[in-house]
C-alpha cells in the first residue's frame, strides 16, 4: 500500500511509540445523520481482505455503523443488516462480500478458531467484528479498531486506531468531512 | 414411515424419531440430556467440537429412547441451513455419510420450516392457510403459510431479534443469561405504572419489527434514573419493556392476519415461551375471532422433532435430497 510515506491525518497522534503501529485518531458525530455519512465512507473506502473492529457498550451503535457501513458497500436495500449476536456471523452480498461477526456469545479465540470465523479474515470480503476482545491474539495487524461511546445522546465519539493501510484512506475521508473531527483539532 | 431428526444450526445438538407426521417417541437436546453441560453453566459453548463430539450419542440416545435401532429408520431429515457453516455441517455432514453407507434417503430442511410447523406436533393442530409468528433469540419474522412447504416471508426484524432484545435489556439490568425468563420473572412481580417506552411500528404497512432503538430507550433510562441518584425499579423496567414487546408483536401479527384474510394465528419461537406473549396473543387472537395455536416450550424451541416434521413433507412433497447437495448459511425462505 501507499502509507509509507505516512500519509499524515489531521489530529492524527503520532508521538509515543503508537507511530509504528499506526496512528490513533478521536472522530466526534455529532448526530445519526454523521454516523451514517462515516460508516457509508467506510464502507465506500473497503478493500478485499478490510477488517474493520467496533468495539463498544450495548446500545453504543455497533449495529447501526455497520448498517451504514454496508450502505457504502453497495449492499442491497433488501438485504437488511440485523444484529448478529445470536447466529455469530451474518454474511451479505455488496460490491464485495460483507462478513458481520459479532463475538459476543463467544468465550474465547479458541472457539473462534474452531468455528473457522478467522477464515474469513483474508477471503475478498470486508470482515466487521462487533466484540472483537473474544478474539484477542488471532485478529490481523491490518485491521482497523474503532471503539464507539454512547454519550447519552444521538452524538457518538469514535476512537480510531489505524493501521497504515488505512491512513491514506481515512486522510481523503477526512479532507472531504473535515466536520467529523474534533473542533479542537487544527485544520490543514 | 420411522424419521430420524437431526439437527445442529445453533447452540444445541438434537436428534428425535417420529413416526410419519404425528407420533414423537424420543427427543434428545445435548444440552438437557446429558451429552455436555453448558460451559460454565452459562452460555454454551458454540464451538463445531462440541456438535461433533454430541452427534453420534445424541442420535444413538434418541433411537434407544424410542427402542429401535437404525435399521427401522426409513428416513433422515437434517437442517441444511441457516447457521453456522461449521456447526450445519456436522449433522448434515453425518445424515449424508449414514445415507450413503445405509441407503436410507436424507432430506435437508430449513430450520425455519421446522418452527414454522412445530405446532403440528401438538395433539391440537391448525389447517391451513395460518399466520406463524417466529420470535426467538436470533429469529422475529411473520410468515404466511398456506402448506406443509408453502411459506411466503411477510415481515422480519430490521436490527435486533425480540429474543436478543431480552437478552441484551437484561444484562443492562445485571440478570443472569440468557436473559428471558429473568426479565420475565421481574415483569411477573411489578403491578405499578410502567414506564412508556417507544415502540417501533415503522410504517402502517410493514410488517416488520425494529427493537434495537427500545434497547437504547432502556439503556437511557437506567442511565437517567443513575445519574439522578434514584434507585431502579428493576422490576418495572422489565414490565415497561416487556410490554413494549409484546405489544409490537402482537399487533403485527393480528394485522398480518387481517391483511391477508386469515383466521388462524401460530406462534412459534423460544419468545413463545414468554407467558404474557402467550397470554396477550391469546387475548387479541380471541376479541378478533381468530383461532390461535401455540406449541409447548419443547416444541417451540430448537429440537429435532420439527426437523423430522419438515423433513417428513420436504420427502413427500418432492423426494430425498442430492447427496451433493450442501448446506447453507442464508435462510431459503428469505
Amino acid at each position: 500500500m501507499e502509507s509509507e510515506t505516512g500519509c499524515q491525518l489531521p489530529g492524527m497522534d503520532k508521538g509515543d511509540g503508537v507511530s509504528d503501529m499506526g496512528g490513533q485518531i478521536s472522530i466526534y458525530l455529532k448526530n445519526l445523520e454523521e454516523t451514517r455519512l462515516f460508516g457509508c465512507e467506510l464502507g465506500k473506502l473497503a478493500l478485499p481482505g478490510d477488517v474493520i473492529c467496533l468495539d463498544g457498550d450495548l446500545g453504543a451503535g455497533k449495529t447501526t455503523l455497520t448498517q451504514a457501513i454496508a450502505q457504502g458497500l453497495q449492499v442491497p436495500d433488501s438485504e437488511y443488516v440485523t444484529s448478529p449476536s445470536f447466529a455469530v456471523l451474518h454474511q451479505y452480498p455488496g460490491r464485495i462480500p460483507l462478513y458481520h461477526m459479532d463475538f459476543y456469545r463467544l468465550h474465547d479465540a479458541a472457539e473462534i478458531l474452531d468455528l473457522g470465523l478467522d477464515e474469513y479474515f483474508s477471503l475478498s470480503g470486508l470482515t466487521v467484528i462487533e466484540w472483537p476482545i473474544r478474539a484477542a491474539g488471532i485478529l490481523p495487524a491490518h485491521r482497523l479498531d474503532l471503539t464507539l461511546e454512547n454519550p447519552g445522546d444521538d452524538s457518538r465519539i469514535i476512537r480510531c486506531t489505524c493501521p497504515p493501510e488505512w491512513e491514506a484512506r481515512l486522510a481523503v475521508l477526512f479532507s472531504q468531512h473535515p466536520g467529523l473531527l474534533p473542533a479542537s483539532t487544527p485544520e490543514h | 414411515m420411522l424419521i430420524l431428526g437431526i439437527e445442529s444450526s445453533c447452540d444445541d445438538t438434537a436428534a428425535a424419531i417420529l413416526e410419519n407426521d404425528r407420533t414423537l417417541h424420543a427427543s434428545v437436546l445435548s444440552s438437557q440430556d446429558g451429552i455436555h453441560r453448558p460451559f460454565g453453566g452459562v452460555v454454551p459453548e458454540l464451538a463445531s467440537r462440541k456438535h461433533l463430539e454430541s452427534v453420534y450419542p445424541v442420535v444413538a440416545e434418541a433411537l434407544q429412547r424410542a427402542r429401535i435401532t437404525l435399521d427401522d429408520i426409513d428416513l433422515i431429515a437434517v437442517t441444511q441451513g441457516p447457521g453456522l457453516i461449521g456447526s450445519l455441517l456436522v449433522g448434515f455432514s453425518f445424515a449424508k455419510a449414514i445415507s450413503a453407507v445405509t441407503a436410507i434417503p436424507f432430506r435437508g430442511v430449513d430450520h425455519m420450516a421446522g418452527h414454522i410447523l412445530s405446532v403440528f406436533l401438538e395433539e391440537e393442530r391448525p389447517t391451513f392457510p395460518y399466520i406463524a409468528l417466529i420470535a426467538s433469540g436470533g429469529t422475529t419474522s411473520l410468515y404466511l403459510a398456506e402448506g406443509y412447504t408453502s411459506f411466503s416471508h411477510l415481515g422480519r426484524t430490521r436490527d435486533d431479534a425480540a429474543g436478543e432484545a431480552f437478552d441484551k435489556v437484561a444484562k443492562l439490568l445485571d440478570l443472569p443469561y440468557p436473559g428471558g425468563p429473568h426479565v420475565a420473572r421481574q415483569a411477573a412481580g411489578w403491578k405499578g405504572d410502567l414506564i412508556s417506552f417507544p415502540r417501533a411500528w415503522l410504517n402502517e404497512e410493514s410488517l416488520d419489527f425494529s427493537f434495537s432503538g427500545l434497547k437504547t430507550a432502556v439503556l437511557n433510562h437506567c442511565r437517567q434514573q443513575s445519574q439522578a441518584g434514584s434507585e431502579l425499579a428493576v422490576g418495572q423496567v422489565c414490565a415497561s419493556f416487556q410490554e413494549a414487546v409484546v405489544d409490537v408483536l402482537v399487533e403485527k401479527t393480528m394485522r398480518a392476519a387481517r391483511r391477508h384474510g386469515i383466521g388462524t394465528v401460530v406462534l412459534g419461537g423460544g419468545v413463545s415461551a414468554n407467558a404474557r406473549l402467550r397470554q396477550a396473543l391469546a387475548t387479541r387472537a380471541g376479541e378478533q375471532g381468530l383461532k390461535c395455536f401455540m406449541p409447548r416450550p419443547a416444541f417451540s424451541t430448537d429440537n429435532a422433532a420439527m426437523i423430522a416434521l419438515a423433513g417428513y413433507h420436504g420427502f413427500i412433497e418432492s423426494g430425498p435430497s442430492a447427496i451433493d447437495s450442501d448446506v447453507y448459511s442464508r435462510s431459503s425462505l428469505g
